[in-house]
C-alpha cells in the first residue's frame, strides 16, 4: 500500500495503474470510551484531533461529525488566509495560524495549495486612508507584515479596478499584506483528517450529538445517533451550531447565527492574481486556480440557520463587485451558496472551558474561521490535553463578556461586515 | 425578496426591516445586578434553531414590533405590536 504522497509515489502508482493507494482515513465503528471527544468534523475539529495526537500524544480520540467532514463552513468559505489584525491578542492567534499554514503541506504530507498572493484592503476616501495608515501601524507593531499602498500601488497590483473619475468607490490607496493569500479549503480538511487518522484518531461521520452525558455537574461524554460515547474531556468546534449544542449542555453563548453567502463565476483566464477587499462595497474577490472568480460579501441581515442566503444581500454583493470591476459585467455566475457563521459581539473567537466543566469551546470565529484553523486546533488541543489555557487563548475565554475585556476586531481588522 | 408583515403597514420587502434582538430579553433593574447578569442581558442569546420570536424594526414607519419566524426555513407565522412580555411594563 502506498502511504506517503510524493512525486515518486505518484509516478510508481501511475505505472501500477493507481491500485495501491491506501484509503486517506479510516472509518471505524465508535468505541464506548475515549480519552477525548471532539465534536465537529470541520477544519477546526480535524486540526484539534491532529494536534492532540501530534503535540500531546493523546491518540485515543474520537472525532464526531453529524454529516461528512469538511461539509460545513470549511467547504463553503472563500479560502482566504491572512493575519492583518489590529489588537496584539488577535495578531498572536491569527499569526500562529498563519505561521502553521506556511508549513502545513509539508507537516501533513498533503498539498493544501497555500498561495501567498497578497491581500489588498482598499481605502475609498481620505478618511479611509487615515484609518488604513493607523491600521498598518498597529499591524506592523504586532510584528505582522503589512504596507500602506498608494493609488499607484493599487493600480500596479489590480489594474482592472474601476479607476475612472466618476467611479462610485474611487480608490485612495489601501493596506497590503504580501504574505496573505488563499489555500485549498477541502485539502485543509482532508489533509488534517488523513494525518489525524494515521496517528490513531477515530473519525466518525454521520454521527450526530443528541445530548451530553452530565454526571455530578461534569460533562462525561455524549449521546449520539450511534450510541453513547464517554470521555473525561469533550471539545466542540461546530461554528454556527454552537448555540444548539450549548442549549443541550445547559448554557448560553454570546452567539448569533447568520448566513454568509459566497458565489463563483464561470472559469476565465487569469485576470486577478491577488485578493481584493473593499470595506465600503463590502465585497471581496479573488480568482481560483481553476479560473473562477470567487466573490464574497457581507453577512445576511436576518438571523438564520438556513444554508442558502437571501437575495437582497447577494444583489448588493454583485452590484458592489460591478462597481469595483466593470470588466466583469458580462461574466456568468455559476454557483451561489451560504454557510452558517457564529457571530460574536466583538468579532473575536471564544476558546476555553465552557460553563459545563469538562466541555471545552472553540467557536465565535464568525466570518473568518478558515484562516484560523491551525490555531483553533492547536489551542483547543492544548485545552483538552492539559485542562488549562495556552497563553494565546487566555484572552479569548468566555469570561471576557462578564469582565468587559472585549477584543473588538469589528472595526480594527478590515473584515467586510 | 421575502415579504415581512409590519403590523402597522402590512407586508413589505425584507430590506425595509432591521433585526432588533430576541423577544423577552428584558433589561435588568436595580442596583445589585451582577456582572454575569449584565453580560447575560447584553451578550448571551438563545439563538434558537427553528421557531423563534424576535423584535424587529420597520425602518420605513419607525415602529418596533414582535415577529414569530422559523430560523431554518424563514417562514413567518405572525407579527404583532409589542406587548408586556417583549418590553416589560
Amino acid at each position: 500500500m502506498t502511504r506517503h504522497y510524493s512525486a515518486l509515489s505518484l509516478f510508481k502508482e501511475g505505472i501500477a495503474g493507481q491500485t495501491g493507494w491506501e484509503q486517506a482515513w479510516r472509518s471505524p465503528y465508535p468505541k464506548a470510551r475515549y480519552d477525548a471527544i471532539i465534536i465537529g468534523g470541520g477544519g477546526h475539529g480535524l486540526a484539534t484531533a491532529y494536534y492532540l495526537a501530534k503535540n500531546h500524544g493523546v491518540t485515543n480520540v474520537a472525532l464526531l461529525e453529524k454529516g461528512w467532514i469538511g461539509g460545513g463552513n470549511t467547504g463553503r468559505n472563500t479560502t482566504v488566509v491572512r493575519s492583518n489584525y489590529f489588537y496584539p491578542e488577535s495578531a498572536a492567534i491569527y499569526g500562529l495560524a498563519h505561521s502553521l499554514y506556511k508549513s502545513l503541506s509539508k507537516d501533513l504530507n498533503y498539498n493544501v495549495m497555500l498561495s501567498a498572493r497578497g491581500i489588498l484592503t482598499l481605502a475609498h476616501s481620505e478618511a479611509g486612508m487615515e484609518t488604513a495608515a493607523r491600521s498598518v501601524n498597529a499591524i506592523q507593531v504586532n510584528g505582522i507584515d503589512c504596507e500602506l499602498f498608494s493609488v499607484e500601488d493599487v493600480r500596479r497590483v489590480v489594474p482592472i479596478y474601476n479607476f475612472s473619475p466618476d467611479a462610485r468607490y474611487p480608490v485612495y490607496g489601501g493596506t497590503w499584506q504580501p504574505s496573505g493569500g488563499t489555500a485549498r479549503h477541502d485539502a485543509v480538511a482532508w489533509g488534517y483528517a488523513r494525518a489525524a487518522s494515521r496517528l490513531g484518531v477515530d473519525i466518525i461521520q454521520n454521527c450526530e450529538i443528541t445530548d451530553f452525558i452530565i454526571e455530578n455537574g461534569r460533562c462525561r461524554g455524549v449521546v449520539t445517533s450511534r450510541g453513547a460515547i464517554r470521555a473525561e474531556r469533550t471539545g466542540m468546534a461546530v461554528a454556527g451550531h454552537s448555540s444548539v449544542l450549548a442549549a443541550k449542555a445547559g448554557f448560553r453563548l454570546p452567539v448569533n447565527s447568520y448566513a454568509l453567502q459566497a458565489c463563483v463565476s464561470e472559469p476565465v483566464k487569469p485576470i486577478i492574481d491577488t485578493v481584493v477587499i473593499s470595506p465600503d462595497t463590502g465585497v471581496y474577490a479573488s480568482q481560483s486556480d481553476k479560473g473562477e472568480l470567487v466573490i464574497g460579501g457581507a453577512l445576511d441581515r436576518i438571523p438564520s440557520y438556513g444554508q442558502r442566503g437571501n437575495l437582497p444581500v447577494l444583489e448588493g454583493v454583485i452590484a458592489g463587485m460591478l462597481d469595483m470591476f466593470p470588466i466583469f459585467g458580462q461574466l456568468k455566475m455559476m454557483r451561489q451558496w451560504a454557510g452558517i457563521v457564529d457571530v460574536v459581539p466583538d468579532s473575536s473567537p471564544i476558546i476555553g472551558e465552557s460553563p459545563l466543566p469538562g466541555l471545552f469551546l472553540n467557536c465565535g470565529w464568525g466570518t473568518g474561521g478558515f484562516k484560523a484553523i491551525p490555531a483553533g486546533g492547536t489551542l483547543l488541543a492544548h485545552l483538552l490535553a492539559t485542562g488549562r489555557h495556552h497563553d494565546i487563548s487566555r484572552p479569548f475565554d468566555l469570561d471576557r463578556f462578564a469582565r468587559g475585556r472585549l477584543i473588538d476586531e469589528a472595526a480594527g481588522s478590515g473584515i467586510a461586515h | 425578496m421575502q415579504l415581512f408583515p409590519c403590523p402597522f403597514c402590512g407586508p413589505r420587502e425584507e430590506s425595509e426591516f432591521h433585526y432588533g434582538g430576541e423577544a423577552g430579553n428584558l433589561r435588568p433593574d436595580g442596583n445589585d445586578v451582577t456582572a454575569e447578569r449584565w453580560a447575560g442581558y447584553l451578550h448571551m442569546r438563545d439563538n434558537p434553531k427553528g421557531p423563534t420570536r424576535e423584535i424587529w424594526m420597520h425602518l420605513t414607519c419607525g415602529e418596533f414590533f414582535a415577529m414569530s419566524r422559523d430560523s431554518v426555513n424563514h417562514k413567518v407565522s405572525g407579527s404583532s405590536a409589542l406587548g408586556e412580555t417583549e418590553h416589560g411594563a
